[in-house]
């Protein structure tokens, strides 16, 4: 029961870190209909961004909103740059277009900061309680935290705000909601902007509980967090959190009671996709689009 | 002075012009008609209006040029725009499209101008928290004409609100538009191939053939002409 019980808190720990991240995804798609592939390479190169203030003395927090602040801008400033340009193109064309600024990121991180890792301290200390032979850290229960108040912010913003309304107006019609006053290309900067200061927070967050940052730290975390918001479906936030505990908990579970699954575990919670897609296409929280003409 | 003054409006898209240079006004208060068959240019001079395609000529607009302003623009200086295809943003409720519709606005009485347009169309009301993309063609567009309403606009552009409803619903359709024109004194521009309908709460028209205005004079004047009568009212 106990290693049952640590195996489910692993899962919950690896599960909210594919939540923080899955929550940039969806607040992009959700503002802009694009997912952007590059997400957990921008907070890569974020999370650089924090190990480099806190190198200049920062404390850590204040690091953390510092690169924050510059990865809103940094992210603003990429939808009018790099993705504006292909306002019009196809889904597949900007698929391609975030996939090289996948590309981009990660080169760049590893010209700027170079390949040996980097040790990026917590901004919270590090304890370990035992709880009946079960091991909560502190990690643990302050990325629980943030996620729980990412998601309220970011509800109370999309569902309570005229700005939250605008965002979801210019993602789902664009002419329409400029025809009404909204001006479509500062929501998009506005969108992109607060999915990379998400990622930034998932990402200065994640990596002290690692072993430590490097070019690589961000990719199997893009690959579970993808997973998950796929699972609890794209535009749903809650669907990114359920999603991304999910796919964390199975994970860890194969990993301890299938060890006829050693080194392709991967395929549980993406077996456990498959079916759930199967049966229901928009996610676990995903909404259908419902139009008649 | 009129609240549109338009002056040799060019408008296109890419190598294809569409307008050729057209003039036309809309007074304070007017219901004004732009009659054309299909291609002959009444959708480009609405998006022409709003900055919506490539233009050139004079556009103002209660004396402020408006020509090749960007849409969100147009919008915020009074101007509602009721697009082909109504413009229904699917995702969101009935309500939200009400309350995006007042986007523009900083006032205080948001809450009420919902209340009024949910009595003038109380399908609109039965409906408020369902998403709008489900709705039928006739209340979708009753949604988009409260919704541009909702901005208070001096003046509305309607872009053929007949299209794809059925008879009766469009009777009923442009009877409010006329009862909204008569209380609020809104201005209107109405591009429509429905010319019978159209002329009986217009002031005056436009006859618009492949990118000209061809003939142009008041309601009565158009509903009596006999080359208007033989194309668009099909007497």
């Amino acid at each position: 029961m106990t290693v049952f019980l640590s195996q489910i808190m692993n899962g919950i720990q690896n599960g909210v870190i594919y939540a923080s991240l899955g929550l940039a995804i969806v607040l992009i798609f959700r503002t802009t209909g694009i997912l952007n592939f590059a997400q957990g390479e921008m907070a890569l190169f974020s999370t650089y961004v924090t190990w480099e203030l806190t190198r200049l003395g920062l404390p850590v927090w204040l690091a953390i909103i510092v690169s924050m602040t510059l990865a809103f801008i940094g992210g603003a400033l990429i939808e009018r740059i790099v993705i504006r340009p292909f306002e019009q193109s196809s889904p597949l064309v900007l698929v391609i277009v975030t996939i090289g600024l996948f590309l981009a990121f990660n080169a760049l991180a590893q010209l700027f900061f170079g390949v040996e890792a980097k040790a990026l301290p917590r901004a919270y200390p590090d304890r370990n309680w035992l709880l009946g032979g079960v091991s909560l850290r502190s990690d643990t229960l302050v990325l629980i935290a943030v996620l729980a108040v990412e998601c309220l912010l970011l509800w109370a913003l999309l569902q309570r705000t005229k700005v939250g309304l605008a965002l979801r107006a210019v993602a789902s019609n664009a002419d329409s909601a400029r025809l009404l006053g909204v001006s479509a290309a500062t929501m998009l900067m506005l969108g992109w902007g607060l999915a990379a200061a998400l990622g930034c927070l998932a990402g200065a967050l994640v990596v002290p509980t690692t072993s430590g940052l490097t070019a690589g730290s961000m990719q199997g975390i893009l690959v579970f967090a993808f997973a998950g918001v796929a699972l609890g479906g794209f535009d749903s936030p809650i669907g990114a959190v359920v999603g991304g505990l999910i796919i964390g908990i199975a994970d860890a579970l194969t990993r301890q009671y299938v060890p006829a699954l050693a080194g392709i575990e991967i395929i549980v919670p993406f077996g456990l996709i498959l079916v759930v897609l199967l049966l229901r296409p928009q996610g676990l929280f995903g909404h259908v689009k419902v139009e008649r003409v | 002075m009129s609240l549109l003054e338009v002056r040799t409006l060019r408008a296109g898209y890419g190598p294809v012009e569409v307008l050729r240079g057209i003039d036309f006004h809309v007074d304070e208060g007017e219901v004004v008609v732009i009659l054309g068959a299909n291609g002959s240019g009444k959708t480009t001079t609405l998006r022409a209006l709003s900055g919506m395609v490539e233009t050139s000529g004079e556009v103002e607009f209660d004396g402020n040029p408006i020509a090749g302003a960007r849409p969100e623009h147009v919008a915020r200086a009074g101007v509602a725009h009721v697009p082909q295809g109504r413009g229904t943003v699917t995702d969101l409720t009935v309500e939200e499209n009400l309350r995006l519709g007042a986007y523009t606005r900083r006032d205080k009485e948001v809450g009420a101008d919902l209340e009024r347009w949910y009595a003038m169309f109380p399908r609109l009301a039965e409906r408020r928290q369902q998403q709008a993309g489900g709705m039928s063609g006739g209340e979708q567009q009753m949604l988009a004409i409260a919704r541009a309403m909702m901005a208070r606009p001096r003046l509305v552009l309607l872009d053929e609100p007949s299209l794809g409803l059925a008879p009766i619903i469009t009777q009923g359709l442009f009877r409010t538009l006329g009862e909204m024109n008569r209380d609020l004194g809104t201005s209107m521009l109405v591009v429509e191939q429905n010319a019978t309908l159209a002329l009986a709460i217009a002031s005056r028209g436009y006859v618009l053939e492949t990118g000209e205005i061809v003939v142009e004079g008041t309601a009565a004047d158009l509903a009596g002409n006999d080359d208007v009568r033989k194309a668009y009212l099909g007497i």
